[in-house]
């Protein structure tokens, strides 16, 4: 499985890449190429250039920002799975990237990468649409920046225009002190793509009342789904709470069906995992003391 | 196009298409043949090689990215031709390959692992070699000959490459 | 032959597997490394249609591209090669590399492109224009089976290539004297071994020698002379490298379409030219698939759980050609009863063809699905009494004492001792304790249970299921072979005439050779000579190495070492049985004067004034043995197949979330009785090896078609094989009841655990949900199905009890 010829080009500057990208119908970038090579070799996609942004210095880093921490687009998976800043501030992301292809995968893929594929199942994806994170493009009119829940339209696609290119993830963090994340992904084996992913995080005050909570799940529709059980805000999360809420923000997901898994597995599955996710969420924030400095 | 890769420590240049992976340029331009397609789709890890110490798919690089890295191979582990390293000759104490096949992509693999673990658990080799399938030996005694080099290369005089963890990768986790 | 592993030298030690170190350094010797000078590239061209008749072939665009030499059409290779072999008397089914008229499944090869790459060949295949007919197809073998599906064969008349019954004994006597029956169907869905390294060949064809050169990736018995045959050359034409490397095959690669493709392009264009499947290539139509199997079961058995008597109908899904798959239906047969008393049997085995892709043989040749069938039957048998599923075991497993034991359908299964692996295992486990521990996992919410499998691993190999299925071939003979030379130094080469996979085979010589000749194995050079070099062989397939290549070493290895004894008694002045022959060297007996070695090695290579009279010079001895037991033609649909029965019984505690279905081995034991182990490490590999291979097919693996007649898992995204996260670790308990046919003992185990896994895991997740009042009987079992499967049950016993 050899692709189909192709030119490449490295471009010095993220300006130069777009202008190339922009002028060109038939360039596709690529960073880590982790989803794109698969396709490449497979002639599934036959782009006659190839504009390698892999090493351009504006796309790299891991800054923290007022309330939020920014991830380049080129950031390896790898790296921001031992960042230390992701780890305290975006505690979600960290808590997913294991769980994302394998080892070698991650040292390659990058986290602008994944986002960009869109697969509906993919674990970063989801989390910035849990979280509701920017996703900040580089365009040919300027920086230009959109919420993840509009820039997922479906299956692999996404709102990116032509010439455009992923600069940045812009992650919200949560200014509050009790903070417990939760994550379970089922899949056929370990790491393949999730029939069902769900993360939740939570906000405890000091008597274990939930003052913020995000929900959002993956693998079930053509896309990741946050989904709003804002009606736990304010209560103690017990169980029952939890399960009514997920019972009703999930009614109605469309749900794929394929070889792997059935519509009626991935719905049913979804609302346990949510539940899981939730209380796993919960359980961690009632874990961190009241008054622990952040 | 002309590409610039060192390899094992040694500057290798090639001319090449863009296409051309990583993986088919050390096999057909520098006959490194250890490294092995199985899939070339990026699932199977018989292609494996080390970026920069790190485990990668050499069949979802192409040789014109794999510019400025240090790339290791198979080749590249021996300390000199006919003697093999710690952990090369763990596998064979241990029997951890049968046909072959998988075995440089697993070993490569082990060996980044060993390099920043001093006592790995059975559950941090297994995530290590997960992207890496072996249809022969079902694991086992894989496993075996990776805990087989661990125990060695810590009473060894050997230096590690990265400074090593005190603490496993689990428990770090 | 005393067996008794504590006279052993090297046999039954853990010694370092040779061929692991050129291994572990990347230096073996794979197909894809063979690069002959002016060598080109191939690349083919699938079908998308499942049944379409091929009305042009247009190749000029590709002919035009830059670096492409040749376009080879079915109808041109048909033209100057002759169909590929078939095993049944099926002649109107015939069977090209590529396509001859029509295509016969999605995914089989039309065209052939040549360039001076592989990427080159792949960018003009896309450019070869083929217009196509479409023709109505046929998917499932149940369809196939109806007089008015569409024939993939439109000359053999009809989709059936094989439907015959065979009655062991008083099959109707016996169901009827029953005071219980059952039936239950289970199916077997289709997957296969896939080794990592797909099939590859490279051929080279000498004008001024008129001989053909073939490298590949190989594990076939009789390849050279498959090729000469369809290639219409002499066999002595053909010469077939077997020093080549072989990356995983488990039954799989015999290549034989993909051998005659690229030789005829090798002859036509006069370079050098080599094929290596892509992936894709490889799982669509690289014609490796294996047994897609439904069997309908009736078992015959009373109050305490003896089953007297058994009807199996095996339907298999052969795809578009015959290849190997009606035969996959033949071999079960030699333990049809598997390591039961059943008294007697029914067996209808039926072959059809789909137009699906073609079967090859998968490790064990249609035994493990075999063993799920009737390990399934047994385990309702208990149910259905409320008796004790391993109780029901022992009651219905041979005995000891009963070996030698004659089987209804003609084969004596040599040796066994059932009972006590089993016994073995269960205080290996404290099978109480692992009650208990499944019992916490049923309190603690998980559904829990614990699978049995107790089957048998036929070793040896000989090829009577094919007399037996067709009663032109009259082939008996199945053998092997292996040479012995010392040279004039007193080093010592033996040569053995196969290819490997990886099986070891280079240790197990050397092991038995020393064995014999009391000298260190690993002072011995084990090599593979060129086809036209070798003496008969039969590759290893059927469990057969270690008993074949083992005898035929140990054979060769004895004439040597009389020849040494006399030599010594010669020159000691003594009659041979004065003396002693003791590592390597020859004493009187009653001590005193002593030959080494190199005196003896000397004698023979230059002092012939010292060798007996008539003795021939030199140090070299050559064994060709005949497979122990087998060499008679079938009687009355009776036969003895395979010599040695190796024994295993798996016990698997699992457990399942039943609000997400995904089965987790907590824990896996294997007991296993091989005989005499030569090499401890390399039948732990198989073993290990073979279960991980069966838990893919309980779990994970299946080639899909959808209604269309497309192959959906054709990479490895949606095929899937068990990663380091997949597969549990597996504790394995021995036993050790040597064969009386062979000479150490030993039998095979390259099929081991993979014989019994899927039944075990099956058994496994069946006893998780019995409870439930569900159970699976269809092979892989998806998470989704078992999440939905319990789903609906739970949603049923609400339903009622909101009522």
């Amino acid at each position: 499985m050899k692709p189909a010829p192709f030119d490449y080009v490295r471009p010095g500057s993220l300006a130069e890449a777009c202008e190339l990208l922009a002028g060109d119908e038939d360039a596709r970038l690529i960073a880590g190429g982790q989803t794109l090579v698969p396709m490449l070799a497979m002639r599934l996609a036959r782009p006659a250039r190839l504009i390698d942004i892999l090493r351009l210095p504006e796309l790299a880093g891991i800054r923290a920002e007022k309330g939020a921490v920014v991830v380049g687009a080129t950031t390896r998976q790898a790296v921001a799975e031992r960042d230390p800043t992701i780890a305290a501030h975006v505690p979600m992301l960290a808590r997913v990237l294991p769980w994302v292809g394998h080892p070698p995968t991650r040292n390659r893929g990058t986290i602008g990468g994944s986002i960009a594929n869109a697969d509906p199942s993919a674990e970063i994806p989801l989390v910035t649409v849990t979280l509701g994170a920017d996703i900040m493009l580089a365009t040919p009119d300027g920086p230009k920046s959109i919420a993840a829940d509009d820039f997922f339209m479906g299956p692999m696609t996404t709102s990116i225009g032509q010439g455009e290119c992923i600069g940045a993830i812009r992650f919200p963090v949560w200014p509050h002190k009790r903070i417990g994340v939760g994550f379970f992904e089922i899949s056929a084996r370990r790491s393949d793509f999730a029939f069902v992913a769900a993360t939740a995080q939570v906000a405890l005050d000091e008597e274990g009342r939930c003052l913020a909570v995000a929900l959002g799940l993956g693998g079930v529709g053509d896309r990741p789904l946050r989904l709003d059980v804002s009606s736990l805000v304010g209560t103690e999360l017990d169980a029952a709470d939890m399960k009514d809420a997920v019972h009703a923000a999930s009614s109605g997901i469309d749900a794929m069906s394929d070889l792997h898994a059935s519509a009626a597995y991935r719905r049913r599955v979804a609302v346990t995992l949510c539940i899981r996710a939730l209380e796993q969420a919960r359980a961690e924030a009632a874990a961190n003391p009241a008054e622990a400095a952040r | 196009m002309k590409v610039e890769l060192r390899i094992n420590g040694v500057a290798r240049s090639a001319e090449v298409e863009p296409r051309k992976t990583l993986l088919d340029t050390l096999r057909e331009n520098f006959l490194l043949n250890g490294a092995h397609a199985g899939c070339e789709h990026g699932v199977c890890g018989a292609c494996t090689v080390l970026i920069d110490g790190e485990p990668v798919r050499s069949c979802l690089m192409f040789a014109v990215q794999a510019d400025g890295y240090e790339i290791t191979t198979i080749e590249g582990l021996a300390p000199v031709p006919g003697e093999l390293s710690v952990i090369q000759d763990a596998f064979c104490e241990t029997h951890g390959l049968q046909c072959g096949y998988c075995t440089p992509g697993m070993i490569l693999a082990a060996h980044a692992l060993l390099q920043r673990s001093v006592t790995p658990t059975r559950e941090d080799i297994v995530e290590a070699i997960s992207g890496n399938i072996c249809r022969c030996t079902g694991y086992g005694q894989i496993i075996e000959a990776v805990q087989f080099a661990a125990d060695r290369m810590r009473v060894a005089n050997t230096p590690r490459a990265n400074a090593p963890a005190d603490k496993s990768e689990a428990e770090a986790k | 032959m005393n067996a008794d592993p504590k006279t052993f030298r090297f046999v039954s030690t853990n010694r370092r597997v040779r061929e692991d170190r050129r291994f572990v350094a990347g230096q073996g010797h794979f197909v894809a490394d063979v690069a002959l000078e002016g060598m080109l590239h191939v690349a083919v061209l699938p079908s998308p249609h499942p049944a379409a008749r091929i009305v042009s072939i247009d190749a000029t665009a590709a002919l035009a591209m830059p670096g492409v030499h040749y376009v080879l059409t079915g109808e041109e290779l048909a033209a100057a090669t002759d169909p590929l072999m078939n095993g049944l008397d099926t002649p109107l089914v015939r069977r090209h590399p590529l396509a001859v008229g029509q295509v016969r499944y999605a995914g089989e090869w039309v065209v052939a492109v040549v360039a001076d790459s592989r990427a080159l060949a792949e960018d003009a295949a896309e450019k070869v224009y083929v217009s196509y007919e479409l023709l109505p197809f046929v998917i499932s073998a149940e369809d196939a089976l109806k007089p008015d599906s569409p024939p993939v064969h439109p000359a053999h008349g009809s989709n059936v290539l094989l439907d015959r019954t065979f009655v062991w004994g008083e099959v109707e006597k016996h169901f009827a004297e029953s005071p219980r029956q059952l039936s239950f169907r289970v199916t077997w869905g289709r997957s296969s071994t896939v080794p990592i390294e797909t099939f590859g060949v490279a051929a080279s064809w000498d004008p001024w020698r008129e001989m053909l050169d073939v490298w590949a990736s190989i594990q076939m018995p009789k390849y050279p002379d498959q090729i000469a045959r369809s290639l219409r050359i002499p066999a002595n034409g053909v010469r077939v490298h077997q020093d080549v490397d072989v990356g995983g095959s488990y039954g799989v690669k015999r290549g034989i379409k993909q051998t005659v493709l690229v030789a005829h392009l090798a002859r036509r264009l006069g370079r050098p030219v080599r094929l290596i499947e892509d992936r894709l290539d490889n799982m669509g139509g690289g014609d490796a698939h294996g047994p897609d199997r439904i069997f309908d079961v009736e078992i015959a058995f009373n109050d305490d759980g003896i089953v007297k008597s058994m009807k199996m109908k095996a339907l298999d899904n052969a795809g578009a050609y015959a290849g190997r798959a009606p035969f996959q239906l033949g071999k079960p047969i030699g333990a049809i009863v598997g390591p039961y008393q059943i008294q007697s049997v029914q067996y209808r085995a039926q072959s059809v063809t789909t137009n699906k892709a073609v079967q090859e043989a998968v490790r064990g040749f249609g035994q493990a699905p075999t063993n799920y069938a009737i390990e399934t039957a047994i385990d309702k048998v208990a149910a259905a009494l409320g008796l004790d599923r391993i109780e029901v075991r022992r009651r219905n497993f041979i005995h000891k004492e009963q070996f030698p034991y004659l089987i209804p359908s003609g084969s004596t299964y040599d040796s066994g001792d059932y009972h006590t692996v089993v016994d073995k295992v269960f205080s290996h486990i404290d099978f109480p304790a692992m009650e208990r521990e499944r019992d916490r996992l049923r309190a603690s919410g998980l559904l829990a249970g614990i699978g049995i499998a107790a089957c048998l691993e036929p070793s040896g190999a000989n090829s009577a299921f094919e007399p037996l299925l067709n009663e032109k071939n009259t082939t008996t003979t199945w053998m092997d072979s292996c040479r012995i030379v010392i040279d004039g130094l007193g080093f010592v080469t033996v040569t053995i005439h196969n290819t490997s996979s990886g099986q070891g085979h280079e240790t197990l010589v050397s092991t038995v050779v020393g064995e014999v000749l009391q000298i260190e194995p690993d002072l011995i050079r084990v090599i593979r000579p060129d086809s036209l070099a070798c003496l008969p062989s039969n590759s290893p397939v059927g469990s057969r190495m270690a008993i074949m290549l083992g005898g035929a070493a140990f054979h060769a290895a004895q004439k040597l070492k009389t020849k040494l004894t006399r030599i010594g008694a010669h020159q000691l002045c003594l009659s041979e049985d004065k003396v002693v022959y003791a590592a390597g060297g020859v004493t009187a007996s009653n001590g005193g004067n002593q030959l080494g070695w190199m005196e003896l090695v000397n004698i023979a290579h230059r002092h012939y004034h010292l060798l007996p009279v008539g003795m021939e010079p030199g140090l070299e001895s050559t064994h060709v043995m005949q497979v122990p037991t087998g060499g008679a033609l079938p009687r009355d649909g009776r036969v003895q197949m395979y010599p040695c029965h190796s024994f295993e019984f798996h016990v698997v505690l699992m457990a399942i979330d039943p609000a997400l279905g995904k089965p987790e081995i907590r824990r896996y034991v294997i007991g296993h009785d091989c005989g005499t182990v030569i090499n401890p490490h390399i039948v732990r590999g198989m073993t290990l090896g073979g279960i991980a291979h069966g838990l893919g097919a309980a779990l994970l693996e299946e080639f899909v078609y959808n209604d269309e007649g497309q192959l959906i898992t054709q990479g490895f995204m949606d095929y899937l094989l068990p990663s380091s996260h997949e597969v549990p670790e597996v504790e394995i308990v021995h036993h050790c009841t040597p064969s009386p046919f062979t000479v150490f003992g030993q039998k095979g185990s390259g099929e081991s655990g993979y014989l019994g896994a899927p039944a075990a895991i099956s058994s496994a997740v069946n006893d998780c949900v019995r409870a439930l009042g569900i159970s699976f009987n269809k092979l892989p079992i998806r998470i989704s199905a078992i999440g939905d499967a319990i789903a609906d049950t739970q949603q049923h016993r609400q339903q009622e009890q909101t009522l």
